[in-house]
């Protein structure tokens, strides 16, 4: 369409044409200027996709909510809790130290995303293991957090979806997951406040 | 379905012939605002109202289904939902004030396009299909733009769907089960609130479907002309593109930047405050007026305030302001005279301009508030704008000896066309 | 059919019309509707002197202003208005920093209102930047109006808020004289820029009411002026980017339709 404007505008094929105009360079003018206003309407329209498309992107309201405060003072060893950061589950799990030293007891070399328990805790606090509650599978919520849960067979979390299994330092040991449960970012506040986010 | 001098469409890529052949769209759309289009070469600017209106249609679409992804049509959130929107969705603010202001712009451009009509009497033969249709898109118009007006959930929305649908309380007998029927309710709430937005989702897509068939009717005789005079030759047309595209553009240009002016600099100046304030069933506002493009009907509804013979007042209001509209389907029927164009109809010319004077005057009243003075003159405006269609029309295309036409377009551009006898 | 019934159908209507222009005159004559004192005595808002820093379309927000009439909502306004469209991450705008926001989150006395899920007890807890203002109930007689859209809700807002807030007085003797039901009521005040004239909240601003950080002489102007500011920024905090943006939408639209137009004339040069 855009096309033919112009090769119309330059007076080639269109009826009723009275051509009073001058040689070569009145023509490259005019053409000039169609083209620019042609070129002018397409910037218009694609600088309109730009708030049709950004409105999508998460609002001010939720960017806002993209920090969450834990108290984590309740939680004895061997338990853990089920929290929401970012609309999704965190589990913060206090681990006995049994669990620390099953954990500890496997090579690094051996797993399928390769890392310690030291490297997923923050130092001097290996018992806090706070990881996202989304299996990196296909994102269901693994069991394990809550009481009662069914562990697994390596003492950890075990997704229902796909059967993806997680150890005491919620790394991925069995099933389809490609990595570990996410560690998300936090800091302790305090002894008893752990900041998400 | 066109001149037969229309170009034919001759696909030159080799991919534009291969989809010509299996879906000839492209043939479609050069036939329909292409050059393969011939279309009176002297349309003015009052021809460009069309190609607006369907912009601003499409505006709407647009910015609407964008509204409906963060808006909540539920009577508890609806009003919190419309701040979400302005505060915090990005873009936001301007989305729902395009769509807004939108709305004003869709109803200056129809009542232009509309204006045209009875100036140019667009409706006369061979277009009353056109003009029919155009009335039922208005009608569609006026439905879609108050069920919109409803969803911010403010006062005025409130309000305004309780003052309309009681309306329909007027109707003997039936009026109140009605009015109910519509609501979900012995007031509006969250039923009323739900099935406004689904049906102001649903009515723009009908508005479309009716759009289409207006321009599929408008293809068939080709577009009207200020002179009024048919097409008779080729010399009287150019091809829609480039020419008309050209125009329309241009014009285009010009509306946006006006649109632009009002979203960007003076967004609230059509509402009213008082829909920013959350719909209080147990408080009415001082004065409730509904958005500007209705009030010269509102005035029509507000004129009636005596009883008359056996028909009480609230009904005759409501007949009137319905029967306000329905007459425009009848005035293919009513304006008999052969001239077309007002350039050439000196009496009727002079009416017209009253009538444009009236229904200003009407929006006038309409607006204000229910104050003696403004509803006596509105009386005399409704008065007139009946008399002006139902009776002055029919008696002045009667009476009436209109100025010699020319003979046709090209001459009237021109000043001689080769085909006539010697030039008037 | 349409040639007979038509002009019956108009005629119909205009008569009725004219019965109801008639029924409706006579009783104007007969009765006039009396003056009231709402007519003669309400008066249009105005603006503060110089002006506010807002109005026109380059007008811009005034940084420290907004944090002023935020320190006199805070300590005036609060204590009956809610301000629940707004959230206090909002304030950032303001020129707060991080730590500031959130450091007048916690500090906001209104506190936030949780429900234990255990119990279902009602408790509260400190307000975080991502709160809205928590509403505020109010027992006393009158509404308390939310003041977040509040510039937006009356005509000519920021000046409305101006000028109510400025304009308490003792009802004039003249409106008394004239209408001498008129009278204000018990437990309102007469306040010429309230629709009705007769308001439920007592002046609520005297000078030196608050002290500001920025040495700003705390009179009643000044406050009144400060706090329609904010609350024109409360209801529109989008407006300095909405007019930038137009700004740069217009100068396109310009360049766009000179173009639209020169080529519009090119392509027509040929037919006219």
């Amino acid at each position: 369409m855009a096309d033919e404007a112009i090769v119309n505008a330059s007076g080639t094929d269109t009826p009723a044409v009275h051509d009073g105009s001058g040689g070569e360079d009145g023509v490259r003018r005019r053409d000039f200027i169609n083209i620019a206003a042609v070129s002018f309407a397409g910037v218009g329209g694609l600088a309109v996709l730009v708030p049709l498309v950004s409105q999508m992107a998460p609002s001010a309201d939720v960017l806002a909510e993209s920090s969450t405060e834990i108290d984590i003072s309740q939680i004895a060893p061997g338990q853990a809790i089920k929290a929401v950061f970012r609309k999704q589950p965190v589990f913060v799990r206090n681990l006995t130290p049994t669990e620390i030293s099953e954990a500890d007891k496997v090579p690094v070399s051996s797993l399928r995303d390769p890392q310690t328990l030291e490297e997923r805790t923050k130092p001097g606090k290996t018992n806090w293991l706070i990881t996202m509650g989304v299996c990196t599978h296909l994102g269901c919520v693994p069991l394990g957090a809550g009481e009662g849960e069914v562990k697994g067979e390596f003492g950890g979390y075990f997704c229902p979806c796909h059967g993806s299994v997680y150890d005491t330092a919620a790394r991925i040991r069995k099933g389809p997951a490609p990595k570990n449960l996410e560690v998300p970012p936090y800091e302790f506040t305090s002894d008893t406040v752990v900041k998400i986010g | 379905m066109s001149f037969p001098w229309a170009k034919e469409y001759k696909p030159s890529h080799p991919l534009m012939q291969w989809l010509d052949e299996k879906l000839p769209l492209p043939r479609f759309v050069y036939n329909a605002v292409g050059a393969g289009y011939p279309v009176p070469r002297n349309l003015n600017y009052m021809w460009n109202f069309g190609i607006l209106a369907g912009v601003c249609l499409m505006l709407q679409i647009v910015t609407g289904v964008v509204l409906a992804m963060h808006y909540a049509a539920n009577s508890g959130v609806a009003f919190d939902s419309v701040e979400h929107i302005m505060r915090d969705v990005n873009w936001g603010w301007m989305l729902r004030y395009a769509h807004a202001n939108g709305a004003s712009a869709f109803f200056v451009v129809v009542y232009i396009h509309i204006f045209r009509g009875f100036f140019y009497s667009s409706y006369k033969p061979p277009r009353e299909m056109i003009w029919l249709l155009g009335v039922t898109i208005f009608l569609l118009m006026m439905a879609t733009a108050f069920m919109g007006y409803v969803l911010p959930w403010g006062q005025m929305s409130f309000w305004g769907a309780k003052v309309i649908t009681g309306l329909f309380s007027a109707i003997p007998v039936v009026g109140t089960p009605l009015q109910q029927w519509l609501l979900g309710g012995f007031a509006p709430d969250n039923a009323a609130l739900n099935r406004f937005f689904s049906l102001h989702f649903l009515l723009p897509f009908v508005i479309l479907g009716v759009v289409i068939l207006h321009i599929w009717a408008l293809h068939i005789p080709g577009s009207s002309n200020p002179t009024g005079v048919e097409v008779k030759s080729e010399s009287d047309t150019v091809p829609f593109h480039p020419y008309y595209t050209a125009k329309d553009g241009f014009g285009l240009g010009v509306f946006a930047i006006l649109y632009c002016t009002m979203l960007f600099f003076l967004p609230n100046a059509l509402g009213h405050p008082d829909n920013y304030i959350q719909a209080n069933p147990l408080s009415t506002p001082a004065h409730i007026v509904p958005e500007w493009y209705f009030w010269p009907f509102y005035a029509i509804l507000r004129a009636f305030t005596a009883d008359f013979l056996f028909i009480p007042a609230k009904l005759m209001g409501v007949l009137a302001m319905f029967s306000a509209i329905l007459v425009w389907f009848f005035l293919p029927w009513l304006d008999t005279s052969p001239v077309r164009s007002g350039h050439y109809r000196p009496l009727f010319r002079k009416f017209f301009y009253l009538l444009v004077i009236d229904v200003l005057v009407l929006g006038y009243c309409g607006g204000s508030p229910a104050e003696t003075k403004y509803v006596l003159i509105s009386q005399i405006a409704a008065t007139y704008y009946f008399l002006h269609f139902l009776v002055i029309l029919p008696i002045v295309a009667s009476i009436e000896k209109p100025a010699p036409l020319p003979f046709s377009i090209t001459q009237a551009v021109l000043g001689k066309d080769d085909q006539t006898a010697p030039a008037a | 059919m349409v040639r007979l019934f038509g002009p019956l159908v108009g005629l119909f209507f205009a008569v009725a019309l004219l019965w109801s222009f008639g029924v409706g005159a006579i009783q104007a004559i007969r009765e006039p509707e009396p003056a009231t004192a709402v007519q003669k005595f309400h008066l249009a808002p105005h603006e503060p002197e110089p002006g506010f820093s807002f109005n026109g379309p380059f007008g811009k927000f005034d940084r420290a202003q907004l944090q002023r009439g935020f320190q006199v909502y805070k300590e005036v306004c609060s204590n009956c208005h809610s301000l629940h469209f707004v959230a206090f991450r909002d304030l950032a705008a303001l020129g707060y920093s991080e730590a500031e926001v959130k450091a007048i989150a916690k500090d906001w006395s209104n506190k936030a209102k949780v429900t234990d899920p255990k119990t279902g007890d009602e408790t509260q807890r400190d307000n975080v930047p991502a709160d809205h203002f928590p509403k505020v109930y109010y027992a006393g007689t009158g509404n308390p109006p939310d003041l977040s859209l509040v510039t937006k809700a009356r005509h000519e807002g920021p000046e409305y808020v101006y000028s109510l807030l400025t304009g308490y007085q003792d009802q004039p003797a003249e409106l008394l004289k004239e209408f001498p039901d008129s009278k204000t009521p018990d437990g309102l005040y007469y306040n010429p820029y309230f629709a009705n004239l007769n308001i439920a909240m007592p002046a609520p601003l005297a000078d030196d009411q608050v002290t500001y950080g920025d040495g700003t002489k705390a009179t009643k102007q000044q406050m009144a002026a400060d706090v329609a500011a904010f609350l024109t920024w409360t209801a529109e905090p989008k407006m300095e980017k909405r007019k930038q943006t137009g700004w740069a939408v217009l100068g396109f639209l310009l360049a766009a339709t000179v173009l639209a137009y020169l080529a519009k004339r090119n392509i027509w040069a040929k037919v006219h």
